[in-house]
Formats: structure tokens, C-alpha cells, sequence
């Protein structure tokens, strides 16, 4: 960008969030120690300063946690009237409507994610979730699963750090709507929103164990998974972890939903109306670092227009701003955590030595933190590994395709099934490309869109199950 | 000596205003009991004439707002209520004579199914709308849209849950409705009109007429831009009122029976009354 | 359709001129916009928080950028005077305001506001062509055009023929435009799409293009005497539209957002527009204007805000 009119800093004030030194679990209506005093420091990945300590739940502890779902399962929540329950879920919306700015700020700190993400699309959308889940409340006898759906018991919910709070409510909101009680796990770099909801759940008086929040890593989730007295296990992550879920809980009566990696193609067409299409590609790729499991990681551009989108990619993605989360003009902000740079760093090593051109937009990488700037790979093929793995990071892989056909077979070939899109102005070729897409969600002319009202989930090894709209009712209920 | 009353003048809701019947009309309104409450406006045919202008007005941004939003607004209605609960259920409990504990559940009951409605704005059309297998390379679907302008006679002896009962599922889909309170109790009515205008429902999209049935509906029945009419509180005057609308084939929503329980569930009936099913065909090729 | 070729399109255009088929299989095969998409792209970049120095810079330039506009039955030697003195110096309290850009008036009050301008610099902008409708003959626009040249005004706002536009008539429009530029002699021609008119993306993408290819020197939105005006959207699409221009043809063509631009913070976005679409090379008076009036004393009260921190108010700003 030029120099006539260069933005000035504009970074959103800190001052709204109020952060302690230290965070106990949320078991029970309340925050308590973990059993053993274990605890684990989160970072500010923009940073690398210490935002907080807070406390690793171990065995103990999620017992504890189980026990007072159960507890407030069998006493107080499945004995509600779906009316009463709905009414917590409005009370709960309005609170994260109320405190929007608090929660938006506090995850941009945590995760890295740029302010106006987090302002204008996860807190918005996790209001929203929360709102649509309300309404159904009261209305399950309507939601086509039989006239009387009953709910399934204690949840265990394992969610990612990429959408800390908006999986969260992905996850919380439709199953206390079906009338379940839930313990859920945040990831280990992102559990600060999380805990500001447990408070948000005090403010709206919502029976204690009804919502129980338990902080930890990988150890504290299979704890939560396995444990014997769950009815429901929901994990958002990497297909190699929910791969190990579903073996461990082969064999119990436990109902399981995975939300798990993705390798998207974004089909680009001639005739797509070029604009939109490369903001759909920046959308799909670079929208919240890359840190997405339906990102359009694969861009399959027509032969006949592969330059023209290059080139006008590249100059689109030139005038991306890097840098400051909290500032409100930053595109794209931090990498969450180093292990996910070594990751990604590692993944571009392996793109450069299979023989893919690397091409990166020119911004400053910031001297601390962890950053990796837009990436871009062309020449790439089918048996590139990075064309194949999923790499969770701002790297787009580029291949071309002379047909339908031939873009269909390629964005079919992979273990995952997660998202794809498609760019054309030609009406009915978008629907037999979404027929032949084996892809749990279908982009048209648009890309990482999101709503409570739409299901959301994979084919394959991106998972089974879906959340949002009506069918993520199903997931909670026992049909 | 206590303080003298201010009293409040009840005036008619019309385009998001509260304007006097053009006609310079009013009625007394007296409790159960016979006893005066009010004068309240006595709505002329022009002013039916004027509140259905209104809620055409309001038809396309209503109906082209999400179903998000409508379903936001609503909910703030029953917030606004919320905090005038004492006052609907001194009114509710003067008009319907009840004690104020029972009027006090009733208006309790009118807040919850404004929440109830609030929820139903974006699922309706996933309860009542398909995607259609036809035999054939074409996509198809199809989707509930609201009929337009709708005229609702409310009940005559609920004066507001049953109110409430009847406007909210007529507007949570994207209607705009021209409503007719009940005859002998509008004054909760009235103060509902408030709550609307204080609640970011857009003028013009609910309109409340106070008066005699006799006088207006028959107007409202017959206007060929209303689109549909809920005769829930026509009683006697349905089926004449019901002929009327069949000269532009109006939908029509017959009334209730007389005992009829507004604390019961309602189900889905009376929204999709007033909803039309569009069915999209497209094809599907390379 | 095969998308249009656009290489080597400068030697091309005579070619793709040559017949209304040639003409219109060009400009059908430009790429499409979807709307949902260009919306969206516009409301984004209208996020950007411009503030402090960034937003002294922003204000000054949106001032030296302004086309101080009366176009009105009831305008007047008296007014246009008044107006002028304002564009020379804006605010009469504080010497550093820019001057805007140009007054825009009807050709018989160019004389008026050349002779109150005098050397300042402040360009003189008329509108012709049987403005704003465009309902004439060409030989009534050519004269319309001649008596406004012949005034001394150095631009030229002209029409174009929405209704031969939207029957698809574009070898009729691309004429008329070329007898209008040559009619214009060294003024520049700022060609009105009036795209509230045009109602597609789509179409204001095709006019655009039509217009530059028949040698308009500046692509404008609107007359301002239709709802709506100049949008943020339609901007963004003529903004794509310049860019790829030059990218074929080599030659930079300008842009003017012209109605509905009222507060400062509705200049701004148009900067930030310009700034991300197209880049620092258009944020210029010569290639960037916006036409309004009452923007300009919302823009000076801003300025002031920045210079005294504190808010101040209508009184203290010239009405003219």
C-alpha cells in the first residue's frame, strides 16, 4: 500500500477486559481449584506475554465436573420445561450481546485472531447461535425427530482453539436446548472466553452444573471422553485425535459427534465473476489465519483464466494487512501458538522441496509472536503433500482443471469431505458440481459462511454428525 | 388529600403513531363490572383505510428483513413488556374481571409466547419448507413466504393474551397486520400499540384499531389490497365477514370457539395461515 | 461465453467498436459481478478505522477533492459566487484548508464562476448534454457542450443515453461519447453512467468500460438527481473497472462518487476504496473526485474537531 494516506494505529482499548492472575475450573456454578493445584500459563501469541495461569483439570477433577452435570441433569435441567430452558438460553444471548466488545477483545488476546474478526464474525455468530438454539427450546416436538425427543443426559464436549468462543457455542447451545447438561474442555492456548462464559452463565442465574467448564490439554479431554458416565462426546479438532475418540468409545452407548480436519477445493470457473471470486479465495484461505477446518486450502482455477487469478490474487493479497490484532485495520493476525508455526513453517519446507513455486505477500512480520504471512504454492499436483494434508495455516496450494469433470475428480480425491466451493455465473452447473461434491458443506460464489440455521459438518474423515440448524438438534437428542 | 391521577387518553396505533379516529370519535370503555375506565377511539372505515396504507408501507422492508432480526425484535417486545407487567395486569385484570394474581398469569402468558414466536421466526421455514426429490435433473425447493397484509379481528374475551395469540404468529413470518381489538376490552390494546412503538418493531408493521366490529371489519374484509384476515374475534359476523374476503380470495383464518383455552399450546396453525409456499425449480447440469 | 480477451486491446478497439454485435459481444463477455460478493467487499473495507493522522490527511484530501456542486433551476450569478469564494477558501478562519477541486455548474453560469475563480487553481466543471435526463438530439448536446467550452469551463459532466444503454444500443452511446469528447476540445470529459439508472453491477461494469473505450478522461456515478446516488458498491465496481483498464490499455482513467456523500465519515470510505482497490496512484485530485455539497463544511467542522478537540457546530461554518 502507498504512502499518501497510510492508516494510523488504531488499536482497540484493553481496558475492557479484566483479566486475573489465575483461573480456577467452572464445576458446579463455581470456580474451584483442581484437586492437585496443577496449573498451565496462556499466551498472548501476538506477544508471547503471559495473559493468565489457569488450572489443569486432572481425573479428579473432571469426575467432580461429570458428577454435577449429572447431578443437575437429573434434578433440575431435564425436568425443565423447554419454555424455562429457552429462557435461559435468551437471557444467556443477551448477556454476550451486552458484553460483546469484553468477549471480542479477550479472544483476540488469547487466540491472536485480528479484532475485527473477532467483532464482527464470532461474537456476532455466537450470539446468534445461542439465540437460534433458544427458540428451539420450547419447539423440539417440531424439529421432526418425533413428538417427543427426549435429551440425551451429560454431554463431554472437546472444542479447538481456532473459534474458541463460536465453537463453544456450537457446542453448549443445542445441547442445553435439547436438555442436556454439559461438561466441556477448552483448547490449552485458548481458554479465557471460555471462562468468561461460566461467568456469564452465573450472571444468568443458570443452575449450577448445568454448564461445567474444565481447563486442560489433550489429557484432560480423553479423561472427560472416556469417562464412563457421559452420554455424549462432541469434538471439534484433528482427524488423528478424533480418530482415537472413536475408537475409544467404541462399544459404549455413547453418541458421538466429530467435527475434524479438511483439505476444501475452491473451484474457479471462466466465467466466475473474477472480483468476488478472489475475495472468496482470500476468505476461504486466509480468514482467521488459515485456522480453519473448512478452509478453501485448495484453489482449482480453470486453465483458460489461471493467470488473470493469479495475478489478481496476488495483487489482492499484497494489500493485506499483517501485524497488531487489537489494531481494527489488521487483516490477518497471529499464528496461535509456536507449535502451529513449526507446523506450517514445516509444511512450506516440504511444498518448496516436492517442487511447488512458494510465493509470499510482502508485509514485515512483527519481532515477536508468531507469524507466518499469506502464502501462496503454484504448480501444484495431486501428489503434493501439500495438496493432500491439511496444514492449518495461511497457505494456499494452487492446481488447474480443463473441465467439470476433471475439477470434480480432483476436489474428490482426498480422505476428507469437510467444505468445497464453486465460482460461476452458470446457475446449474453450481448445482451439479454441489451434487457431485462429496462435501458436507458447498460454497457458491461466496465461502466461509456461517449461520445457526445451517448444518454444518464432513463426509469422510472430516468427521460424522452436524452442528447448527435443525440437524444439530439430532446430534443432542435420542432419536 | 392524595394526588388526582393523570389519566392516559387511549388513542389508536397507526403507521407507528398514535394518531385520534379521523372520525373524532371515542367510546366509553367500562370494566366488568360496568364502571368507567376510558374513553378510547372509535375507529372510522377511513381508519382502516389508513392503517392498511400503513402496513402495505411496511410490507417490504418487514418481510425483506432476516428472519434473525424479526426474531430479535420480537423478543424485545416481550423484554418491554416484561417491565410493564403491573400495568397489563391492572388493565387485564379490569377489563376481563379478574383478580390481579390471575390477570398477572395471563399477561405472563402473553410475554412467553411473544418468546415462543421470537423463536419460530427462522425455523419456520425449515419446519414448513422441503427440498423436493422430483424425478429429474432438477433442483427443487420450496419455501414459506409470507401472504402480505393481513386484517386480524381479535378475541373479544382475551384481551391480551389472546391478543397477543393472534398478532405475533401473523407477523413473526413477515406479515403486516391491521388489527382489530377487542371490542368491550381494547385498552390493553392500546397499551400494547406502546409497547410495539418503543420495541424498534417498525411503524405501520402492527396497526391497532379500536371500535366495533360491525362497523370496521366488514371494511377490512372486503379491501382488495389485505391479503389475508384472521377472524378469530368475528364471532357471529365470520361467516359474512368470510364472503366478503372471497372476493380477492383472501386467506382466511376462521374463528375460534368460544372456550377456546389461549393458555394452550398453539402450535404451528396459526402461522402457517398466512404463508404462501413458493416451490423453485433450477436445473441441474454442466 | 468465452470471456473477453482483453490483451492488446488498445490496437483492438477499433475492432471491437466496429459494429453493435462486436461491441456488445465485448462487453457481455467482461467478467460478471456478483452482487452479494461486491456488497460485501464494500461494507468490509467501510470497517476501516481511520483515525488521528490518517484521518487529517484523509479530510484535507477529501476536501481538495470535492466538486462543489449547485445544480439547481433556481441557481443564480449571486450563488455561484458565493460558492466559488467558498471553494477558494474553505474555511475562512483557518488559511490551511485546501481549496476543493472544482465548482460544477450549468453552462450558463460558467462565465460567472470563471471570472470569480480567476487563477486560483479551483477548475470549472459544467454539466452538459441535456443534463441530467440526456433526452436531446446530439446536435443539442454538441451545442450544449460547445456553449460550456466556449465559456472556458475546463470539464465537461456529460450523460449518457441510459435508455440506448438499457435496448442495448451501445454503438449509439460509444458515439455518442466520442462526438462529445471531441466536442470538448483540451476540457476533460467526465462521463455520467447514472447507475442508479443502470440498477446492475453488471451494467455499471459494461458502461464503464463502454465509456472509457470512446476516451472519457473520468467515469462518474451519478447526476444526483436520482436515488440512489453514488454507493460505496458501485464505486468499488467502477474503481475494478479503471484498474483493469489501464492494466489492458495503458491509459488511467478517473473516477467521481457524485450524490448522497453528506458526512465526513461517507468521504472517508470513498478514500479507503480508492486507497485499497486501486491504490495511491488514483488518490489524487486528478483522478479521484467526489461531488457534493454539504459534505464540505461536515468535513471542515472535522478538521476543526482534530485541530481543538472539542465538537463544534453549524454556526460556525459559512452556509453559501
Amino acid at each position: 500500500m502507498g504512502t499518501v494516506f497510510e492508516y494510523a494505529p488504531a488499536p482497540e482499548s484493553r481496558a475492557v477486559v479484566t483479566l486475573r492472575p489465575s483461573y480456577g475450573l467452572f464445576i458446579d456454578g463455581a470456580f474451584v481449584e483442581p484437586a492437585d493445584g496443577s496449573a498451565f500459563a496462556t499466551v498472548n501469541p501476538a506477544t508471547e506475554e503471559v495473559l493468565a495461569e489457569v488450572g489443569e483439570a486432572g481425573a479428579a477433577d473432571v469426575d467432580r465436573a461429570v458428577k454435577a452435570a449429572r447431578r443437575a441433569y437429573t434434578r433440575t435441567w431435564s425436568r425443565m420445561s423447554g419454555r424455562e430452558r429457552g429462557k435461559y438460553l435468551f437471557r444467556i444471548a443477551r448477556i454476550i450481546q451486552e458484553r460483546a466488545r469484553e468477549l471480542a477483545v479477550l479472544e483476540t488476546l488469547d487466540n491472536g485472531k485480528p479484532i475485527r474478526e473477532s467483532r464482527d464474525v464470532d461474537v456476532p455468530l455466537v450470539a446468534a447461535h445461542f439465540f437460534y438454539y433458544a427458540g428451539w427450546a420450547d419447539k423440539l416436538d417440531h424439529a421432526g425427530f418425533g413428538p417427543d425427543p427426549r435429551p440425551l443426559g451429560v454431554a463431554a464436549q472437546v472444542i479447538p482453539w481456532n473459534f474458541p468462543l463460536l465453537m463453544l457455542s456450537w457446542k453448549i447451545a443445542p445441547a442445553l436446548a435439547a436438555g442436556n447438561t454439559v461438561v466441556l474442555k477448552p483448547a490449552e492456548t485458548t481458554p479465557l472466553t471460555a471462562l468468561l462464559f461460566a461467568e456469564i452463565c452465573q450472571q444468568a442465574d443458570l443452575p449450577p452444573g448445568v454448564v461445567n467448564i474444565v481447563t486442560g490439554a489433550g489429557r484432560t479431554g480423553q479423561s472427560l471422553v472416556e469417562h464412563p458416565d457421559v452420554d455424549k462426546v462432541a469434538f471439534t479438532g484433528s482427524t488423528e485425535v478424533g480418530r482415537l475418540i472413536a475408537r475409544a468409545v467404541a462399544g459404549s452407548r455413547k453418541k458421538v459427534t466429530l467435527e475434524l480436519g479438511g483439505k476444501a477445493a475452491n473451484i474457479v470457473f471462466d466465467d466466475a465473476p473474477v472480483d468476488q471470486a478472489v475475495e472468496g479465495i482470500v476468505r476461504g484461505v486466509f480468514f482467521n489465519q488459515g485456522h480453519v477446518c473448512c478452509a478453501g486450502t485448495r484453489l482449482l482455477v480453470q486453465e483458460s483464466v489461471a493467470d488473470e487469478v493469479l495475478r489478481s490474487l496476488k495483487r489482492r493479497l499484497g494489500t493485506l494487512r499483517l501485524g497488531d490484532p487489537m489494531d481494527k485495520n489488521t487483516d490477518i493476525g497471529a499464528i496461535n501458538s509456536a507449535v502451529q508455526l513449526e507446523r506450517i513453517e514445516a509444511m512450506s519446507m516440504v511444498g518448496e522441496a516436492e517442487g511447488a513455486q512458494r510465493w509470499s505477500a510482502p508485509c514485515a512480520l512483527p519481532d515477536r509472536g508468531y507469524w507466518f504471512p499469506p502464502t501462496v504454492f503454484t504448480g501444484v499436483s495431486q501428489v503434493h503433500r501439500i495438496a493432500r494434508e491439511e496444514i492449518f495455516g495461511p497457505v494456499l496450494s494452487v492446481l488447474t482443471f480443463r473441465t467439470p469433470k476433471e475439477a470434480l475428480a480432483k476436489a474428490n480425491n482426498t480422505p476428507y469431505g469437510l467444505s468445497a466451493g464453486v465460482w460461476t455465473d452458470k446457475g446449474s452447473r453450481i448445482l451439479y458440481m454441489a451434487q457431485h461434491l462429496r462435501a458436507g458443506v458447498v460454497w457458491a460464489n461466496t465461502f466461509n459462511h456461517f449461520d445457526p440455521t445451517s448444518p454444518f459438518g464432513g463426509y469422510k474423515e472430516s468427521g460424522y454428525g452436524r452442528e447448527g440448524g435443525r440437524h444439530g438438534l439430532e446430534a443432542y437428542l435420542d432419536v | 388529600m392524595s394526588r388526582l391521577d393523570v389519566r392516559k387518553t387511549y388513542k389508536l396505533y397507526v403507521g407507528g403513531a398514535f394518531p385520534r379516529s379521523e372520525s373524532g370519535r371515542s367510546y366509553q370503555v367500562t370494566d366488568a363490572k360496568g364502571r368507567f375506565l376510558a374513553n378510547a377511539a372509535l375507529a372510522s372505515r377511513k381508519d382502516a383505510r389508513d392503517a392498511v396504507v400503513a402496513a402495505r408501507k411496511a410490507f417490504p422492508g418487514w418481510s425483506g428483513a432476516t428472519a434473525y432480526n424479526r426474531g430479535q425484535v420480537l423478543y424485545r417486545v416481550a423484554e418491554v413488556m416484561e417491565g410493564r407487567r403491573d400495568q397489563f395486569a391492572a388493565e387485564v385484570a379490569a377489563a376481563e374481571g379478574r383478580t390481579v394474581a390471575r390477570a398477572r398469569s395471563a399477561v405472563e402468558a402473553a410475554i412467553d409466547r411473544l418468546v415462543w414466536y421470537a423463536g419460530w421466526s427462522d425455523k419456520v421455514a425449515q419446519v414448513a419448507g422441503s427440498a423436493n426429490p422430483v424425478a429429474g435433473p432438477f433442483f427443487n425447493f420450496s419455501v414459506p413466504e409470507p401472504t402480505g397484509v393481513v386484517a386480524v379481528v381479535a378475541p373479544q374475551r382475551s384481551a391480551l393474551l389472546g391478543l397477543v395469540s393472534v398478532v405475533a404468529p401473523a407477523v413473526v413470518t413477515g406479515n403486516t397486520a391491521v388489527v382489530l381489538a377487542s371490542q368491550t376490552m381494547p385498552l390493553p390494546a392500546v397499551t400494547f400499540g406502546e409497547v410495539l412503538a418503543t420495541s424498534d418493531v417498525p411503524g405501520g408493521v402492527v396497526n391497532i384499531l379500536t371500535g366495533q366490529v360491525a362497523e370496521v371489519a366488514p371494511w377490512l374484509a372486503s379491501h382488495m389490497d389485505v391479503n389475508g384476515i384472521d377472524l378469530t374475534g368475528a364471532g357471529l359476523d365470520a361467516a359474512d365477514l368470510e364472503a366478503a374476503a372471497a372476493e380477492n380470495l383472501k386467506r382466511v383464518r376462521r374463528p375460534a370457539g368460544p372456550d377456546t383455552d389461549w393458555a394452550a399450546d398453539p402450535g404451528t396453525g396459526p402461522m402457517l395461515a398466512f404463508l404462501e409456499t413458493k416451490t423453485v425449480w433450477h436445473p441441474v447440469g454442466l | 461465453m468465452a470471456p473477453t480477451d482483453l490483451t492488446d486491446l488498445t490496437g483492438r478497439i477499433g475492432e471491437i467498436t466496429a459494429s453493435d454485435a462486436a461491441l456488445r459481444r465485448f462487453l457481455h463477455g467482461l467478467p460478471g459481478v456478483d452482487q452479494v460478493g461486491a456488497d460485501a467487499r464494500a461494507a468490509d473495507l467501510a470497517s476501516r478505522s481511520i483515525k488521528t493522522t490518517a484521518k487529517a490527511t484523509a479530510l484535507d484530501l477529501a476536501i481538495s477533492m470535492i466538486d462543489l456542486t449547485t445544480l439547481e433551476g433556481m441557481d443564480t450569478p449571486g450563488k455561484v459566487r458565493g460558492l466559488c469564494a467558498k471553494a477558494m477558501r474553505p474555511d475562512p478562519m483557518d488559511p490551511t484548508t485546501p481549496p476543493v477541486a472544482a465548482i460544477c455548474v450549468y453552462n450558463d453560469l460558467v462565465g460567472v464562476a470563471k471570472e470569480a475563480l480567476r487563477d486560483s487553481g479551483v477548475k470549472v466543471a459544467a454539466v452538459a448534454t441535456a443534463f441530467p435526463s440526456g433526452r436531446a438530439s446530439l446536435d443539442v448536446k454538441l451545442l450544449d457542450t460547445g456553449d460550456a467550452v466556449a465559456a472556458g469551463a475546463d470539464e465537461i459532466d456529460m450523460v449518457i443515453d441510459r435508455g440506448a444503454f438499457l435496448t442495448g444500443r451501445y454503438l449509439d452511446v460509444f458515439d455518442e461519447i466520442v462526438a462529445v469528447k471531441a466536442a470538448c476540445g483540451t476540457a476533460h470529459l467526465k462521463v455520467i453512467l447514472e447507475t442508479g439508472e443502470l440498477q446492475t453491477y453488471d451494467n455499471v461494469r459494461r458502461a464503464s468500460w463502454l465509456a472509457m473505450l470512446a476516451g472519457g478522461d473520468f467515469i462518474k456515478t451519478s447526476t444526483g438527481k436520482i436515488e440512489p446516488a453514488a454507493t460505496t458498491p458501485v464505486t468499488l465496481v467502477m474503481l475494478q473497472a479503471v484498474r483493469d483498464f489501464r492494466e489492458a490499455t495503458g491509459r488511467q482513467v478517473g473516477v467521481k462518487a457524485a450524490g448522497g456523500i453528506r458526512t465526513s465519515k461517507d468521504a472517508i470510505r470513498y478514500l479507503v476504496l480508492v486507497n485499497e482497490i486501486v491504490g495511491e496512484e488514483w488518490l489524487d485530485p486528478d483522478w479521484f473526485r467526489l461531488g457534493a455539497s454539504s459534505v464540505l463544511n461536515d468535513l471542515l467542522m472535522q478538521r476543526t474537531k482534530l485541530a481543538t478537540g472539542r465538537y463544534s457546530g453549524p454556526d460556525y461554518f459559512t452556509l453559501d
